[in-house]
């Protein structure tokens, strides 16, 4: 048991409940919270994976923006929905063990195949270090991904100009 | 070391249970809630199957931040959605809102 496996499993076991907590509390702002706290959770995973520029890219889009966007939907219609009313509709029975039937089956499928206990690749400090620097070229340079990225940039800012479109009050 | 199952594994469960969440919840918020939390999942994935295939080339956490500005995308046209029908029909739950049914 090296370190980095107890801070695997502290961190999993963190984020699974606090997902956990995210799909079942009842009131949505505490469902918001958790969320954050599931969030911060998968950062630090994307931290162990060595991907630290994803890790921050979570907390600054996920929790900076998606979360506290929740937050603001959820406080905008809170009046409609009491928190005492039941939140589950009426085939919550059904999803469950669908659930826990999708799980079961993804990891007997992944337990099946041959790569599954694949061991961590060792890379270079050279390697990690350079990480980030190769991240950003291969955004932005033309044998790489610049043509999907501008794309991914258009389509956010159409979709957040959609989104204001939408949601204006035109009353 | 962490072998790569212990990851996917972690993700398959909060992959379930956000699918859970957007099974069984009502209020259309959760639901959004729900899909947050899924993505996040398949984005362990992506970045997971990155770092012990093929680390080199930085390819998997390309794709990893295009799936990131389209979790963002979805989350804002999805909450103004919810937004503009709580104005026009005052509600949030997502059986009531059958207005395109045939």
């Amino acid at each position: 048991m090296t370190i980095e496996k107890i801070i695997f499993l502290v961190i999993a076991a963190v984020t699974l409940g606090a997902a956990v907590m995210v799909v079942t509390a009842r009131k949505l702002i505490h469902s918001a919270l958790w969320l954050i706290l599931a969030l911060f959770g998968v950062a630090v995973v994307y931290g162990l994976l060595d991907a630290g520029f994803l890790a921050v890219a979570q907390v600054v889009i996920y929790i900076g923006a998606i979360a506290i966007l929740f937050i603001f939907a959820v406080m905008l219609t809170r009046r409609v929905m009491n928190d005492t009313d039941s939140q589950n509709n009426q085939y919550w029975w059904v999803a469950a063990p669908l659930s826990v039937l999708l799980f079961g089956g993804l990891t007997w499928m992944l337990s099946s195949w041959q790569g599954f206990s694949t061991e961590l690749p060792k890379l270079t400090p050279e390697a990690k270090s350079g990480m980030l620097k190769q991240l950003g070229q291969v955004l932005v340079s033309p044998d790489g991904y610049v043509l999907p990225f501008e794309l991914a940039s258009i389509l956010l800012v159409a979709a957040l100009i959609g989104a204001i479109w939408v949601a204006w009050d035109r009353k | 070391m962490i072998p790569l199952s212990w990851y996917l594994i972690f993700s398959a469960a909060l992959f379930c249970i956000g699918l859970y969440g957007v099974l069984a919840r009502r209020n259309a918020i959760a639901i959004l809630l729900g899909i947050e939390v899924m993505l996040n999942a398949t984005i362990i994935n992506l970045v997971a199957f990155w770092r012990y295939r093929n680390p080199e080339p930085m390819h998997g956490q390309a794709f990893a931040v295009m799936v990131f500005a389209v979790a963002a995308a979805e989350v804002a046209v999805g909450l103004a959605l919810i937004i503009s029908i709580y104005r026009r029909r005052n509600t949030v739950v997502a059986d009531d809102i059958d207005i395109m049914k045939w």
